[in-house]
């Protein structure tokens, strides 16, 4: 118990100090690395809550393909230097992403709240978090909103190329 | 359970992870030897032969003299991620041999421990199972060496080291689809994501799945090529465009810990390759638990000196017949043959080795022949059709000048 509490406490806070330097950071290279950072210490907090495949995946997909091409569209559009910030451009903005910034935090406390007065925790099933188990969820459980997001992100490829493709292409 | 049973479990372990980080980083050396001389040999040279017999120290008098070295920070760097992209590429490399087995279960008296460092354990207090989808954890390792190869080519703040980083981010990307799909076809067959399992199938259907499986190992072995940045599919290191590529501005040790880097993954990527498709480390007719790490230490050295060979053999791809390759050719390919073999488990699942092997041998000459028959049509209307135009131009230029 003690063990879970210490790794539950290092990750979450490592996970927090990341998140916030993503937005602080100026350059965007550093903040595209504060973001695979934080996403590893999430990866082990999966790994403690016993969910080893989603754990895995989620430095495979995320950490491993998806940072990289953010990586990669960086350097491409050649944003490395210091990013100068403006506030005026954003002055509108301010208010509203306060309100419901306070609206996320509140609904986050009422949340964890309701979670406190729950008796106790459910004992998990065999097999919890494994390859198996959580193919069976998804291709017997959920196989329709499987099947949705297939297509949405096969639509997603198709128009990404539509767009990609140079008009005068042979 | 007892503190004793706690405390041996962990020494059996951790002498297990240095015994085989050792192995794992004595290859290094071994391996830059072995290349060194048989790329020598193709080209007929003698290749290293002053230091020691037949030159085998050499690559350890070129470690102590990369060690003294100055160690180089360019001015134009970003000086944290310049110092930590070697250590990026080299750590993701050594980990991913952690779910690798090397060996079969060892018994000593009462307690059973597989030659795995994330593998099963078992003693009379306690039983620790192997890590479940091990093979996705091999895949989200050697997919992190990217970032090395990226931030050393945008840290070093160069143009050259820029490009590298660039080309090689599009390249691993492009090379780790058709790479881990390749490998579900012989999760398929062996029915798991562990790799103990899948080297226990290849033994009980008597078979090494490169027969049934001859495609995805093709399809693996060129997809690592390229993941470890190996010739023919060097481009991000290519010396004529890009001087030294990503690791042009780096010096001394750290330039170092890319070469060990990338010899290292190279000897993970054979060492999946023995695991998925050689049969782990099961022989026939001399299949002893104890000698399991030295069959497979000589199906290793087999694929490790066919990665040399292709060097010494290949001239370098271009960069779109590179892309062309990946996305084209190896990921459909790929795919067909998941396809194919999910078909084959669905509705002939007692199908036996000869039957399979047929099957999967039968599928790689097919798939390759009509790929490469259909790349070669379009490659060559292609470039046709750009001569056409080149020439087209000229004429115009011609008629315009005079």
């Amino acid at each position: 118990m003690t063990a879970e509490l210490v790794v539950f406490v290092t990750m979450g806070a490592v996970a927090a100090v990341t998140a916030a330097a993503v937005v602080i950071s100026k350059n965007a290279v550093h903040a595209v690395i504060y973001l695979v950072i934080n996403l590893f210490a999430i990866a082990v907090l999966y790994l403690a809550l016993s969910a080893q495949l989603v754990a895995f995946l989620q430095i495979l997909i995320y950490a491993g393909a998806i940072m990289v091409l953010f990586l990669f569209t960086v350097m491409m559009l050649n944003m490395t230097g210091a990013i100068e910030m403006t506030d005026d451009k954003l002055s509108k903005q301010k208010p509203l992403a306060l309100m419901l910034g306070l609206l996320l935090i509140a609904e986050v406390v009422v949340g964890a709240v309701g979670l406190l007065n729950q008796p106790s925790a459910v004992a998990i099933g065999e097999g919890f978090g494994s390859a198996k188990e959580v193919g069976n969820r998804l291709f017997f459980g959920y196989l329709l909103p499987f099947e949705i997001t297939s297509i949405l992100l096969l639509a997603a490829i198709v128009g990404s190329v539509v767009l990609a493709r140079r008009k005068d292409d042979d | 359970m007892p503190l004793s049973e706690l405390v041996i479990f962990i020494l059996i372990k951790a002498a297990l992870a240095v015994v085989i980080f050792a192995l794992w980083m004595t290859m290094v050396p071994v391996m830059i030897w072995i290349e060194r001389k048989v790329i020598a040999d193709i080209q007929a040279r003698l290749g290293p032969n002053r230091v020691g017999p037949f030159g085998v120290i050499q690559p350890i008098a070129d470690a102590v003299k990369l060690i003294f070295k100055e160690d180089i920070l360019p001015k134009s760097s970003d000086r944290v991620l310049y110092a930590l992209a070697p250590a990026m590429l080299m750590v993701p490399a050594i980990l991913a041999i952690s779910v690798i087995p090397i060996g079969g279960t060892v018994t000593i008296g009462a307690r059973s421990f597989s030659l795995q460092i994330l593998g099963a354990y078992k003693s009379p207090g306690l039983t620790v199972p192997e890590l479940d989808a091990g093979i996705l954890l091999v895949l989200a390792f050697s997919s992190l060496g990217v970032y090395g190869v990226v931030l050393s080519g945008w840290a070093s703040g160069s143009k050259y080291s820029m490009l590298g980083g660039m080309r090689s981010s599009a390249q691993m990307l492009s090379y780790e689809l058709p790479l881990g799909v390749s490998l579900l076809g012989a999760i398929v067959l062996g029915g798991s994501l562990k790799l103990t399992d899948i080297v226990a199938a290849q033994r009980e259907m008597g078979v090494w799945f490169i027969a049934p499986q001859l495609t995805a190992f093709i399809v693996f072995f060129i997809s690592g090529l390229s993941e470890t940045n190996r010739a023919p599919f060097d481009l991000p290191e290519a010396e004529q465009e890009l001087i030294g590529g990503y690791h042009t501005e780096y010096s001394g040790f750290r330039f170092a810990m890319f070469f060990m880097a990338e010899y290292l993954s190279m000897v993970t990527i054979s060492a999946l390759a023995v695991t998925f498709f050689l049969g782990g480390w099961h022989v026939p007719f001399f299949d002893v638990v104890w000698l399991g790490p030295v069959w497979f230490a000589a199906k290793l050295m087999v694929l490790l000196y066919i990665f040399v060979w292709v060097r010494g053999t290949l001239p370098r791809v271009r960069y779109d017949q590179l892309m062309r390759i990946g996305w084209k050719a190896m990921l459909p390919i790929a795919v067909i043959n998941v396809v194919f073999t999910a078909g084959i488990v669905t509705w002939a699942p007692k199908a036996g080795a000869v039957y399979l092997s047929g099957a999967g041998i039968g599928l790689a000459a097919v798939t390759f022949g009509v790929i490469s028959m259909v790349l070669r049509v379009k490659i060559g209307r292609s470039v046709d059709e750009r001569l056409r135009r080149v020439l087209g131009r000229r004429a115009e230029g011609e008629a315009a000048g005079q």
